[in-house]
């Protein structure tokens, strides 16, 4: 058990990819055999991801050297820097790898049967567990070009998986496009990497970040990776690729697409906080994340209310979700220099932007399943053409419910908790945000209110006759979301002080991040 | 004079990354599209490389070195690794390219759009 | 229970309170008539016009908010022509926003 946990963080990344090579291998002898493989792995990191996450709860963060006697040894002996690949693994990284373990694991159990009439499920499987294993990489990296290597394994497989029926010409568009303004980005932020190398010949973010100056090309490295992880985060006006993309990826992926662009979202913020942290002009850069982030709640929302398309819908409010997100956080990242402000809001405000990224990937994880379990039984993603399926689809609607419920931020689920937090402390800050949010919260709430009344209500629509629920596996990967939802809901307090205060702290004290791996040097 | 000439390289990469980027803003053909990516990547690989010379520098071999003063040995495995995934996402948008050619009988970025709005 | 900003927040009142206005209805339902039959006592209308047949009563997603969409047309005009679809686009729009990001760092500087 001992041996397990000191090598989690490793074990983590390489399960899956151990996994997403055996999977050919297995789907040639049996189908069901591949499926069992597949969905134990998953558990399995989901398991390790808890040992791991309670570890750090408990007694700080945890580094892993590759290729070390021990993985302790960030540094060789001698060496003023650390030169091998590092893994730190600390409670923000933690809370991200938990929501993209579950996220993934939800998203196979349903694609199990989903994906029943597809052929090719080898690959499919293998993309599926390449992406879980690009994500964790992304969250637990302690290595700039580390980071750059996952983002691509994760570009690369994401856009497969979005583009994997290749029978459908706007799936291939979709999965263009992504890979597209992925590739453009990532080469960015190889160049702000080379930027950083430059200088300092460094690339491990710790050790960067005790070294970083905020030079003239450290301001030009700021701004190429601050665009590029929005434009991989899908923030307005960069967020065109995302309804693209998420509209036209099979089932179980969309989630799973939608989780690591939240994956670089935390990398914007490990930059800005970790890497950067007091050093840069904290204002600016502040406003510069709450600007996108009002953008991109005002726009997605707005755009998500006109669309009859029921993903495209749901792909919309994607994007408005993660304007919350960046709202609260950038507020923080604006007082960061002025602890007085950082105590008495700011703290609370990042609290509520982290608090809703976990909430946000279970409900709106959730909802792009039932979106897609209504396609599956109807055959249909207009909904024009839906209509009354909500007593064929009991459990579809109850799902469809909890999901939307939450994420309009009707109390007593998650979505509420996390958003008064934001609305609360983002009020201090600047009045006019908060109102802003409030509104885009109610255009959440009109544009489901839309959704439930034209596919749930009403007298049975003519175009969908006979629609059964769906199989049972489907329901469970649904399932597993929404019980999560509704824990979050019955025990915010638990969630906020056990888990996310741990993860805002972590952000905030550059000086433990730099310790895990410079720690005991000047 | 030195000088001049060891910012040559960052010259190149200037101009590479500036036809890269002009080749994916103002060319509407999906395949010159990737060419663009790759013309890019070239330049940002030139970057990283450029960055790790050394004036006179040897090859950054600790066996028997003739050399005190070695080129840096990192950049280059950066470059080998960036190449490496370079080729993967050229093949891959290359072969999406491909099969939206046989569904659709065309690869201009203007009339592939069904997604929109 | 949550702290927030100005006090703190728990699900178990509204939770309670869900309950206690769902029995109420509940309640009220009962009392109602038990012996109505569908088509005795008239038919349904609508302002005295006759209804339409069942499958064609349903409001079709799109018209949900046909008022709000119209009074924000030319919203929906820019935003929708805006989203052009086009891979270039998207690069364009990437380039500008870098580009407003390197004057807005360097410029407050200088200030």
């Amino acid at each position: 058990m001992d041996v397990l946990l000191a090598h989690s963080p490793v074990l983590i990344i390489a399960i899956p990819l151990l996994g997403a090579f055996l999977t050919p291998l297995i789907s040639r002898v049996s189908d069901k055999g591949r499926d069992v493989l597949v969905i134990a792995t998953l558990v399995f990191v989901e398991f390790l991801v808890i040992i791991l996450a309670v570890d750090i709860y408990l007694g700080g963060l945890h580094i892993y050297a590759l290729g070390a006697s021990s993985p302790l040894l960030a540094r060789p002996e001698h060496h003023m820097a650390p030169v091998r690949i590092v893994l730190e693994v600390d409670a923000m990284s933690i809370l991200m790898g938990f929501i993209s373990a579950t996220v993934s694991l939800a998203a196979a159990i349903y694609s199990v049967s989903f994906m029943r009439r597809d052929t090719g499920k080898d690959k499919f499987y293998t993309l599926l567990l390449l992406l879980t294993a690009g994500m964790m990489g992304l969250e637990f990296t302690g290595d700039m070009f580390n980071l750059f290597i996952f983002l691509e394994i994760l570009s690369l497989s994401g856009a497969a998986l979005a583009s994997f029926r290749t029978g459908f010409v706007d799936a291939l568009e979709g999965g263009f496009k992504y890979m597209f303004i992925s590739a453009v980005a990532s080469l960015m932020i190889l160049f702000a990497v080379g930027i950083f190398y430059g200088q300092y010949n460094l690339l491990n973010i710790a050790a960067l970040a005790q070294a970083i100056q905020y030079t003239t090309l450290d301001k030009i490295a700021l701004a190429l990776l601050i665009m590029a992880f929005i434009m991989k985060l899908a923030g307005v006006p960069l967020h065109m690729w995302a309804p693209d993309t998420y509209s036209v990826a099979p089932a179980g992926t969309t989630p799973m697409i939608y989780v690591a662009s939240q994956a670089c979202m935390y990398a914007l913020f490990r930059v800005c906080f970790t890497l950067y942290g007091v050093t840069l002009n904290t204002l600016t850069i502040g406003w510069i994340v709450i600007g996108i982030g009002l953008l991109s709640m005002f726009v997605g929302v707005t755009m998500a209310v006109y669309q009859s398309d029921i993903k495209r819908l749901m792909a919309y409010h994607a994007v408005s979700q993660s304007g919350y997100m960046l709202l609260g956080v950038g507020v923080g990242l604006a007082v960061l220099s002025d602890s007085q402000a950082l105590s008495t809001y700011g703290r609370q405000a990042m609290g509520g932007g982290i608090f809703h990224i976990i909430n946000n990937a279970m409900y709106k994880g959730l909802l792009f399943l039932t979106a897609e379990a209504l396609f599956y039984a109807l055959g249909t993603r207009d909904l024009n053409k839906m209509g009354g399926i909500g007593g064929n689809m009991r459990y579809t609607c109850v799902f469809f419910m909890i999901g939307a419920l939450a994420i309009s931020g009707i109390p007593p689920f998650n979505g509420f908790a996390s958003k008064l937090l934001i609305y609360e402390s983002v009020y201090q800050f600047n009045p006019m945000l908060s109102v802003v949010a409030m509104m885009v919260s109610i255009m959440t709430l009109a544009s489901f209110v839309k959704v439930f009344q034209s596919a749930f209500t009403g007298p049975i629509s003519p175009h969908v006759r006979a629609v059964k629920e769906v199989p049972k596996p489907m329901l469970g990967g649904m399932g597993i979301l929404a019980a999560i939802i509704v824990f979050f809901s019955l025990f915010p307090g638990l969630i906020m002080d056990q888990i996310v205060e741990p993860a805002v702290e972590a952000l905030i004290n550059q000086g433990t991040y730099m310790n895990g791996i410079m720690g005991g040097m000047s | 004079m030195t000088q001049c000439i060891s910012n040559i390289p960052f010259l190149a990469v200037a101009a590479l990354i500036g036809t890269g980027l002009s080749i994916i803003v103002f060319n509407r053909n999906l395949i010159k599209l990737v060419m663009g990516i790759t013309v890019l990547e070239a330049g940002v690989n030139l970057f990283l490389v450029g960055l790790g010379y050394r004036q006179d520098g040897g090859v950054p071999i600790y066996t028997n070195a003739c050399h005190t003063n070695m080129v840096l040995p990192v950049p280059q495995a950066l470059t080998l690794t960036s190449i490496v995934i370079g080729v993967a996402i050229t093949a891959f948008m290359l072969s999406m390219i491909m099969v939206i050619y046989r569904h659709t009988g065309h690869i201009d970025a203007k009339r592939s759009r069904t997604l929109k709005g | 229970m949550m702290a927030s900003p100005s006090g703190c927040w728990g699900p178990v009142p509204w939770i309670i309170a869900t309950v206690v206005s769902v029995v109420m209805a509940c309640l009220i339902r009962t009392r109602g008539q038990k012996g109505h039959k569908r088509g005795v006592q008239g038919e349904a209308f609508l302002m005295g016009n006759k209804m339409l047949p069942e499958h064609r009563s349903h409001v079709r997603a799109h018209n949900i908010y046909w008022g709000f969409f119209q009074g924000l047309k030319r919203y929906y005009a820019q935003a929708t022509t805006m989203h052009t679809g086009i891979v270039n686009d998207y690069i364009i729009w990437f380039l500008t926003f870098l580009s407003i990001t390197l004057i807005v760092v360097f410029a407050l500087e200088l200030l």
